[in-house]
Parts: C-alpha cells; structure tokens; sequence
C-alpha cells in the first residue's frame, strides 16, 4: 500500500517538476497584453465571436485586427476593460467589415438547374455551382445562416446584403462561403488591395491603372449620392480632380456599353462627381487608421509621390514629402498647362491630401540639399523615390542652341511658374520675359508638345507650327489635345525630320531646315518607321523652336558622396531600376514608381503606381516579406469578360463635354474644358450597364 | 516480418480503434465536419499515441511491475498522457512552431481522448514486445486517421442529401458512422 501511494505522489511529483521546468526551458515570449485581454473576456470558449475560443479572440485584439468590443457575452464593461488594456477608446482599433464582391446576383446567368440543394456550400461540390460565371455568388446564403450577429441578410437582387452596424467582423460568413464573394477586411486592407484574376471586375476597372471601382461609383452617381462616388473614387485615387480634368481615360476603350454604342464618359463622370465636392465647400472627411508609429521619406511630390503619400498615412504610417520646386503637384503643377488644370483647383486637391497629417518640405532637392544619409540618420524606415522625368532629350542637330531655341519641360515650367506668380493675362509680358518671338516650331507629338504649341497660342504668339516624324495617326498624344489644337488653329507639318535651325549673324533663329520623311516598314513597336526622302530639305521661317522629344528622370542625385545611393541601379533609359511588381528598388528600402521608374507615361500610371509602392512599403515596415500580389491583373483583361458582341444595348447618345468657345480661349490661361451639367451627367450614369466579369445590367426595354 | 504486417493490418482495418472499438468517439464527431481539421486531428493522434505507447510501454515493464502495483495503470496512465501532451505542446511551441501551428489546437484537445489511453492498455493486455507495441500503436493511430479522414469526406458531402430535419447535423453523422462501421465487419475475414 505504502509503495502505490509512494508511486503515485512520484509520478505526480516528476510530470509537475519536468512541466515546470519545461515551462521555462520552452518558454516563448508572448505580449502580455494577451493575458490581461483575454482575462477581461467571459472566458466562456463560446466561439460566439467568431474566433476559435478567448484566446484566439486575444491575440486578434492585440494584433490590432479585432476590436476591444469583440466578445459577445462581457458586453460594454468587458469592452471598456480590454480597451483600458490596450490604452485606446473601445472602437479605435481598425475594425473589420465584411463586404460582397459579387452583385451579380439573380442576374447572372445559370448553366446548370440543381434539385433540392438547399446550401451553396452543397452545390459547389458539384461541378462549383450553377452560375455561368465561375467566380459568382450562388445566392442560397451560407454566410447568412453563419452569421451569428445577425449582420447579413439575403438581399432582393441575389446576393447578400450587409448590415454595417451589426458586422463584428468576425469572418465567420468568409469561411462559410464557398467562392469567396464575403470578404472581411479592415480600411487599410481595402486600400491596399490591387485586382486579381479571380476578382469580379468590369471591363473598365480591369483596364484602369489606379484600378478604380468605376460602376461602382457611376452607380453612387446615379442614385444621387455625389459624395459616395468621391468616397469610391478616393479609395483608389486621391488626385480625382486632376484626373478628372486630364486623364486620358484607358478605361473608356474597354467599356462594354462601347461594343454596341458609344462608351460611358467614364472619365466626365469622374470630374463631375469631384467638382460637386469642391464645389460644395466642404470636404468629405478621409478616415485614417490609428499610428503605426514607422515613418517614411517622400522624395518627389508629383502624382506618384502624393498618391504613395495619401496611401501610406491613411493605412496609420507617418510621412514625409520632400520636394525640390517651390510647391507640390510636379508635372500637374510645372507641366500640364493653367488652361487644363487651374492651378486653384490643384492647390484645393493637394490641400486635402496634406491636411491628413502629411508634413512638406519644399524647395529641397534630394542629392544636393539632402541626401539618403541624412534620410536614414532622421529615422525614415522607408524611402519613396518619385521624382518624374525632368530631363528633355536633346534634339541633337546643328544649331539647336542658338537664341530662340528652348526645350519643352524647361519652358512650360517657367511658364507655369509665371502663371502661378500672378501674370496671367498680359500675355505679352511672360513672352517678353521669356523673349519669345512671332512665329513658333513645336518639334514633338507628344502630350509635352501639344501643351507648349497651345500654350505658346495664349502668349501671344502669331503662328505656331507642330513638326511632327510620324503622322496624325502616330501621335502619342490624347486625342482630345489634338482636336483642341486643330480647333485653335495650330499648323501640323507631319512627316518632317528637322536637320538644321538656321540663325541670323546675331546668333538668333531665322529658320528650321527639315527633311519630308516617308512610312517604311513597320518597327519593333508596331509603328510604321518614317525614313527621310532624299534632297527633301525644306525652310520654314519661325523665330523660336521649343523641343519636346521626350523625357527621361534627372539621376544627378547619383552623384550624391553617400556610398548606399551607388548602389540603386538605373535601366539604360536612366529610369530607376525596380522589381516591377512590387517596385522595390535595388536597395531595399527604396522604393519607386511614376516617370522615374516607367519613364514618361500617365498621371492615373504614377497614381496606381504609387499604392502598388505603397502597398509593399506596408509590408516592409510591417517586417513581412515584400511579395507580388498573387495572380495580380496589373491591367492585363479577364479573358472570360473580353466580349465580341452585346445585347440588350439599346443606342443612346454619348454626353458631349462642354467647352469654352475657340474665341473667348486664346487670350487668356482660362479652363478650357467645362464640366458637364448634373441633368447630363445622371444621364450619362444612367448608360452605365454596371457590369461585372461576365453579367450586366442591360438597358429596360422601353415599352 | 509477416507477423508484424498482420498485426498492423488487424490494428488498422479489423480492429479498428473508432470503428470496432468505439473508443475515441468525441473528437471523431466534433473534429470530422472538414477534411482540413480532419486531417489535422489525425496527424496529431498519430504522434501523440506513437509517443504515450512508448512511455506507458516503458512505465510498466520498469515501474508498476517490479513494483507490484498494475491495479494503479490507468490511473498513471491518465496522468502521463496529460502531461505528455502538455510537454509536446511546449516543445512544439518553442522548437518547432510551423508543427505547432499546423496541430494548433487538436494537441490538447487530445488529453482527453479516450482513444490514447485505450492504445496503450491494449499494449500491455496484449503483452506485445517492443517491437511490437511500436508497431501497433502507429498503426492503432492510423487507423483512427483512416476513419476520421474518411468519414470527414463523407460528412462534407452529405449537405448534398435532403437529411429530415430531426436528423441533421450530428444525428446523421452517428448513423453514418455506424454504417461505416460495420462496412469494416467485412474486414473480419481477412486474417
Ligand atoms: C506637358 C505634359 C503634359 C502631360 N499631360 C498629361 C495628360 O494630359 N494626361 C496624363 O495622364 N498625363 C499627362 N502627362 C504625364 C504626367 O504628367 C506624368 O506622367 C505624371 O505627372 C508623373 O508623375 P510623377 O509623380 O511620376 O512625376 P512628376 O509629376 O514629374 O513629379 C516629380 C516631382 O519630383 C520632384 N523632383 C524631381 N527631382 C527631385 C529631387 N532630386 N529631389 C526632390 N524632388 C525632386 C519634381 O519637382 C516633381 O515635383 C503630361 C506630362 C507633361 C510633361
Ligand atoms: S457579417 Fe460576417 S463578419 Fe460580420 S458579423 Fe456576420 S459573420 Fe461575422
Ligand atoms: S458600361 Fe459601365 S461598368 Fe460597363 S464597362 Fe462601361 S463604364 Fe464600366
């Protein structure tokens, strides 16, 4: 007897020392903020707040992804207690929402008819459901029937509806569904979110750069409520203002209304929506996630620099622009002239965007002012390289430096500066000053070229020509510039090669010699290649030549001493080397993107530019690794959503975009672009089909 | 050599530890709703049994035998296995985390699966060498994998069928278990 009592208080003995002693061999550092959270909940394991039991509740609270309120059964008390805990208000933490991808719904067409399954979760097991379109929501609410919060109901159209003030968050509906329609995700996760392959996307938003949810935001329009539509806008792109006024809009080539009619004026619905904000005299206020405590340097404040900026402070980080001109905006600013995007209008925009908490630094020049050790030495954890493409390409021939001779980026900055300075009628003073004569050569067809022929119109100048290799066709810039040029009556020479400028014995330009050029075969870009006629030679008498050839980014910041910047490895274009799905650069905190690592190309390209940077500038100071977005579009189309023919479209006209008459531009820098009327602009919202990958809103047949 | 395969063919399928001796019944009903805990639970009872069998193996030849005390096995047996998945799970936590984390939660919800003690008396009623009690613990435990892994797919995929209301969930899921049952009756003949 002795001896079974002796065994059993050794063996007891010996399993409660070695735990103990395993307990501080194996002992693995935990927050002790878990302990003390989890301690402030019921401890009843219900899983009633969706998580696998207290703890896991904890951890998800600490982690910052849950909210002090998460458990169900402490009510308020519990919550105020956990909030003490983690020294912030009960509902400061980023909260998670769950939200419906898919708005298909009972629109969508079926390919199969299935008997008595009563759960999507039943018919994705067989041949993955009955919709046609494989991504779509099955509409028999397995997330509804897993929401324990009551938060989801089965809406009239199909698909499931979200109740904002009862979602915890929990995820419970995520990981009932079956194809991954109800996803639940914080702001910052929203933000940050880039369009993947197997994401319900329109046409549209798969072409967009900055990947904006358009139907989405036409739909807001729609129903009347503009500043929703700004709200959609900006969880994209913050410059909507801006692109409103200049984009080019890529997504209107690919809009499915344009297969059988005209396409949706995407782009003036954009401006509409932002000019109403404006307009109205207050701003929608921009929510930002709570500190994160990492700062980062913005080097560059042009459309890429603002757009990673915005970003960044608005998933928590604390940021820093550095940029080396008088004031923010880059190309918007010194580039794109005031007849396109006045610069009140800019100011208003960047306003907004610095007012979030971002601190600028003006005329400071990275390399000369400040270099990558002082960044470093200040305490940045992340650097933003965004400093555009500045420099113009030399034209290279005979003469080309003599008096009259400028180069584009360098003339429309000064202008802009002139403009900004106040001067913006006298038309003759800014040509006076700049010492520009009558008659003018433009030699380029690109944006650049087209923005000083019609600027150098509103100084005052008599005739402007635009020398051209290539043809109309060819010209790389928007289309709408080219047609504003035509009406305001700037002269094309196509087809011409300039060989020589031809000065006067004062060194003055008297001349531009060209050679007339013809199309050849087709080159590498597809474009047929222009080859000189011989003994062609031609005069054309003008007094000042701007060049505008192209750019490429201005990498004298190089010659920084630090011996880190030797290390940032440049492409042969001397654009800034990265990886170009996570734009990280060869040093690994760098990051870039806009026209110092695409050379020149958009606004909205340096704006969905600058999130992707921001994106994996998250990640880096976040410590995770700095990975692609798996199956990322990155503007490629969904196969599946590429059609040939519509129907149900029934023709209705395109809105025309209002302007200013030809004779009421030219003698000032006024906008020249109006924008549309609100009658107009909800009739063109009205031709939106509000389309997805496969399915869309056809026109009503009208009686 | 033959004898050991037809002792791991009678631990697995004739006399299967879930399905011929109804022993680890609980965590088989609450762990087999998906094939991922599924498969997750099973990896986890076959480490945990594998290394039970071991110690309580050992423990009896060198403690409660010379001793004279067997009437104190299952309750040593009790304590050891807790402690011992109290131990693993500490040293997977702090050794081995990607392991930790993919058994996660099934390490302590195995402490009280029945399924573990009954291994381990089996091995001693058995008398079975080392060897042998090696071999019939794994395939003991592989068993029990065999059926959750199997009976999880089932169970995904009755959501398929119109089950009467009264039936659903758990109530179908015994019956289902009791057919499965006694398919591997027909194992009976084999040896
Ligand atoms: C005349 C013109 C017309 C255009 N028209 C259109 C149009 O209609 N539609 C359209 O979509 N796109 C247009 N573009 C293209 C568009 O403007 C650019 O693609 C876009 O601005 C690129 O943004 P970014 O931020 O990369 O560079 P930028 O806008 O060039 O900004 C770079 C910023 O970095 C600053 N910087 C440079 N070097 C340093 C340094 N060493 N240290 C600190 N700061 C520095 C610059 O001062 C500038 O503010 C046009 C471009 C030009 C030149
Ligand atoms: S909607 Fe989803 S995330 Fe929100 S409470 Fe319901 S189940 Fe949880
Ligand atoms: S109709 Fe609307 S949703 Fe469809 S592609 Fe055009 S703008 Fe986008």
């Amino acid at each position: 007897m002795t001896e079974a009592i002796l065994f059993m208080l050794g063996i007891g003995g010996v399993c409660g020392i070695l735990l103990s002693f395993a307990s501080k061999i194996f002992y693995v550092y935990e927050d002790p903020r878990v302990s003390l959270v989890e301690s402030n909940m019921a401890g009843a394991n219900c899983g009633g707040c969706g998580y696998a039991g207290c703890s896991a509740a904890a951890q998800a609270v600490v982690k910052g992804e849950a909210l002090p309120s998460v458990c169900i059964v402490s009510g308020a008390e519990g919550a105020a207690k956990v909030a003490a805990v983690m020294g912030m208000d009960p509902g400061t933490a980023e909260s998670r929402q769950a939200y419906s991808m898919c708005d298909g719904g009972v629109r969508a067409a079926n390919k199969y008819h299935y008997l008595g399954v009563t759960s999507c979760g039943a018919m994705a097991l067989v041949f993955g459901g009955q919709r046609d379109c494989h991504v779509g929501c099955l509409g028999l609410g397995d997330c509804v029937k897993a929401c324990n919060f009551g938060a989801l109901t089965m809406g009239k159209e199909g698909f499931p509806v979200v109740d904002e003030n009862k979602c915890v968050g929990c995820g419970a509906c995520n990981k009932a569904c079956p194809k991954d329609i109800i996803e639940v995700k914080s702001m910052s996760d929203k933000l940050l979110k880039f369009n993947q392959i197997n994401d319900p996307l329109a046409p549209c938003s798969q072409t967009c750069p900055a990947e904006i949810d358009i139907p989405q935001y036409i739909s807001h329009i729609k129903n009347g409520d503009y500043l929703a539509a700004v709200q959609t806008i900006r969880m994209r792109n913050p410059l909507l203002l801006s692109c409103g006024r200049v984009c080019p809009h890529p997504c209107e080539n690919d809009c499915r209304r344009g297969i059988a009619d005209e396409p949706v004026s995407i782009n003036q619905l954009k401006r509409f929506a932002a000019d109403y904000e404006m307009n109205s005299g207050s701003r929608v206020p921009i929510k930002c996630a709570p500190d994160t405590g990492k700062k980062v340097a913005i080097i560059g404040g042009g459309p890429a620099g603002l757009s990673c900026a915005y970003f960044l402070r608005r998933v928590g980080h604390q940021v820093t622009i550095f940029e080396s001109m008088p004031e923010l905006g880059g190309m918007l600013r010194y580039g794109i002239p005031e007849y396109r995007l006045p610069k009140k209008v800019l100011e208003w925009e960047i306003e907004g965007i610095t007012k979030l908490g971002i601190e600028t630094h003006t005329n400071v020049r990275f390399g000369t002012d400040f270099g990558l050790g002082s960044l470093v030495a200040a305490g940045y954890d992340a650097v933003f390289i965004g400093i555009g493409a500045w420099k113009d390409h030399a034209l290279g021939i005979p003469g080309d430096d003599l008096k009259g001779c400028f180069n584009g980026i360098k003339f429309l900055s000064t202008v802009s500066a002139l403009v900004s300075s106040g001067i913006s009628k006298g038309d003759t003073s800014i040509r006076e000053k700049m010492k520009l004569g009558k008659r003018a050569a433009v030699i380029g067809g690109g944006n650049t070229a087209v923005d000083c022929a019609r600027t150098m119109l509103r100084l005052g100048l008599e005739k402007v020509y635009m020398v051209y290799r290539r043809t109309r066709k060819e010209m790389p810039a928007n289309e709408v510039e080219i047609v504003a040029s035509e009406h305001e009556g700037i002269e094309f020479v196509f087809l011409a090669a300039p060989s020589r400028v031809v000065g006067n014995e004062n060194g003055e330009v008297t001349h531009l010699e060209y050679l007339r050029m013809e199309l050849g075969e087709p080159d590498a870009s597809g474009r047929r290649r222009p080859v000189p006629v011989k003994g062609s030679e031609t005069l054309l008498a003008v007094d000042t030549i701007v060049t505008a050839i192209g750019q490429a980014p201005d990498a004298s910041f190089k010659e920084e001493t630090s011996r880190r910047i030797s290390e940032l490895t440049l492409t042969r274009w001397s654009t800034i080397d990265n990886n170009p799905a996570t734009l990280q650069s060869s040093i690994p905190y760098i990051f870039t993107a806009g026209d110092a690592a695409t050379g020149p190309a958009l606004v909205v390209d340096a704006i969905g530019g600058g999130r992707r940077a921001a994106r994996s500038i998250d990640l880096f100071l976040k410590g995770k690794k700095v990975e692609p977005v798996k199956d990322s579009l990155q503007k490629k189309r969904i196969p599946e959503s590429v059609f040939k023919t519509i129907s149900g479209v029934q023709p209705i006209k395109r809105a025309v975009m209002p302007e200013l008459p030809v004779n009421r531009r030219l003698d000032s820098f006024v906008e020249v672009d109006l924008v549309l009327p609100e009658d107009e602009a909800l009739k063109e919202a009205d031709r939106c089909l509000k389309c997805c990958r496969i399915c869309y809103n056809p026109d009503k047949k009208s009686a | 050599m033959g004898d050991y395969i037809v002792l791991a063919i009678s631990c697995i399928l004739i006399n299967n530890i879930l399905l011929a001796q109804f022993l680890g019944n609980c965590p088989f009903l609450g762990t087999s709703k998906k094939m991922e805990t599924a498969t997750g639970m099973a990896m986890a009872v076959v480490f945990v049994i594998v290394l039970a069998g071991i110690i309580t193996w050992v423990t009896e030849l060198y403690l409660l035998k010379p001793l004279d005390i067997e009437f104190l096995r299952t309750l040593s047996f009790i304590l050891i296995v807790a402690s011992l998945v109290q131990f693993v799970e500490m040293f997977l936590k702090k050794s081995i985390p990607a392991l930790y984390t993919g058994l996660g939660i099934f390490l302590p919800l195995i402490t009280t699966n029945c399924a573990v003690l009954g291994v381990c008396l089996i091995n001693i009623k058995e008398e079975y060498s080392f060897l042998e009690m090696l071999v019939s613990s794994f395939s003991y435990s592989v068993g029990y994998g065999l059926a959750l892994v199997l009976f999880a797919g089932i169970r995904e995929r009755i959501i398929l069928a119109r089950v009467p209301k009264p039936l659903q969930d758990t109530s179908i899921g015994l019956v289902t278990a009791g057919m499965i049952a006694i398919c591997f009756f027909a194992f009976k003949g084999m040896v």
